[in-house]
């Protein structure tokens, strides 16, 4: 039998309104500690106003063997960045 | 060497240490856990309540220095008070224990603490009301990270059981201190200062038996004996964590970071 508690994710929101950022990871037994843990090793320093948890092994990532087909191709495309219009000077947090 | 201070034995002082002094002596034997904890994350949430506690006494204990009105601050009340001047419960300077014994007095003393806070921010003291305020938040977590884990290890493995039968066996002998209330409870609670604890009593215990209850713990007979530690009269722990604590301020007086 595993003894070692699974691991979780980490996502701490820093102000309503923004996104939850990823943070770290720990190890919990179950959702309900791993909140609480996060809250006691994340947000310490007025870091957060909302936690989130996640099981690492659920988490789907991109293999890293894939970098080059994946990303690469976007490096000459820069007509994809939205910075050859000319913004209304009434606009300012774009 | 630093000499010792004498002690004011008015009733608002007194039942300002009585708060400040169990958050102090409750904050040192937590952060004994610093680098010793079961898991890294309850190191750092260990250490994280021990300085919500400390902060908590510097506050009450400033305080209880303004009202005395002798001119001394939180250092020297926390460090040159003879041991006998100390006015803490005897429940939270015994030695941590193992995790179930932490945990158990944790929820013990976070329990009275929420409810005593919850009704200090009413006080008639604006100072004591404003620390309450703060104090009630910190107060309300440390209880639900206690009695969580109370409610894993009580109901968890035959072991962690046994560990926190354990544990509730002893510190329930310290428990009826928690709720003696005496001439200065009395004195304060006339001025609206503060609630007599005894009055905490059977909110104390409702939230206790729930927090057993779900632990599949029964919660033991009380005890005849009654320790003192509100009174100054304490167990033998209280010398050693106390000179652990002066040691510095006694060898090097006024020194600060």
């Amino acid at each position: 039998m595993n003894q070692e508690w699974p691991l979780w994710e980490v996502f701490v929101r820093s102000k309503s309104g923004l996104d939850h950022k990823h943070c770290g990871s720990l190890h919990a037994s179950d959702a309900k500690m791993a909140i609480q843990m996060a809250r006691d090793v994340y947000t310490r320093r007025q870091e957060g106003t909302s936690i989130w948890v996640v099981l690492s092994e659920q988490i789907v990532a991109s293999d890293p063997g894939d970098k080059a087909m994946y990303f690469d191709p976007m490096e000459d495309k820069v007509y994809r960045h939205p910075t050859f219009y000319r913004l209304p000077s009434s606009v300012d947090h774009m | 060497m630093q000499g010792s201070i004498d002690l004011d034995h008015r009733s608002a002082v007194q039942y300002l240490l009585r708060i400040g002094d169990t958050c102090l002596i409750l904050g040192q034997r937590l952060s004994e856990w610093c680098g010793h904890a079961p898991v890294l994350e309850e190191d750092i949430a260990m250490a994280n309540m021990a300085l919500d506690l400390i902060g908590q006494a510097r506050a009450v204990l400033t305080h209880a220095g303004a009202i005395e009105g002798r001119g001394r601050d939180e250092d020297q009340l926390a460090f040159l008070r003879d041991e006998r001047d100390y006015r803490n419960l005897t429940l939270v300077e015994l030695p941590r224990g193992d995790f179930a014994f932490t945990v158990m007095r944790n929820a013990m003393v976070a329990t009275l603490m929420k409810l005593l806070w919850e009704r200090l921010v009413d006080s008639s003291d604006e100072e004591l009301a404003g620390i309450a305020g703060k104090a009630v938040k910190e107060a309300r977590y440390h209880q639900q990270h206690a009695a969580d884990w109370v409610v894993r290890l009580g109901d968890g493995t035959a072991e962690s059981r046994r560990r926190t039968e354990a544990a509730l066996r002893e510190l329930w002998l310290y428990m009826p201190e928690l709720f003696e209330s005496d001439a200065v409870d009395d004195a304060c609670q006339a001025i609206a200062l503060g609630p007599r604890w005894i009055d905490l009593r059977e909110p104390w215990l409702a939230e206790m038996r729930s927090i057993l209850d779900e632990a599949t713990l029964a919660m033991p007979a009380e005890s005849a004996f009654r320790s003192s530690g509100k009174r100054g009269l304490h167990s033998e722990h209280m010398g050693y964590i106390l000179a652990d604590m002066q040691f510095l301020q006694r060898a090097f007086p006024g020194g600060v970071w």
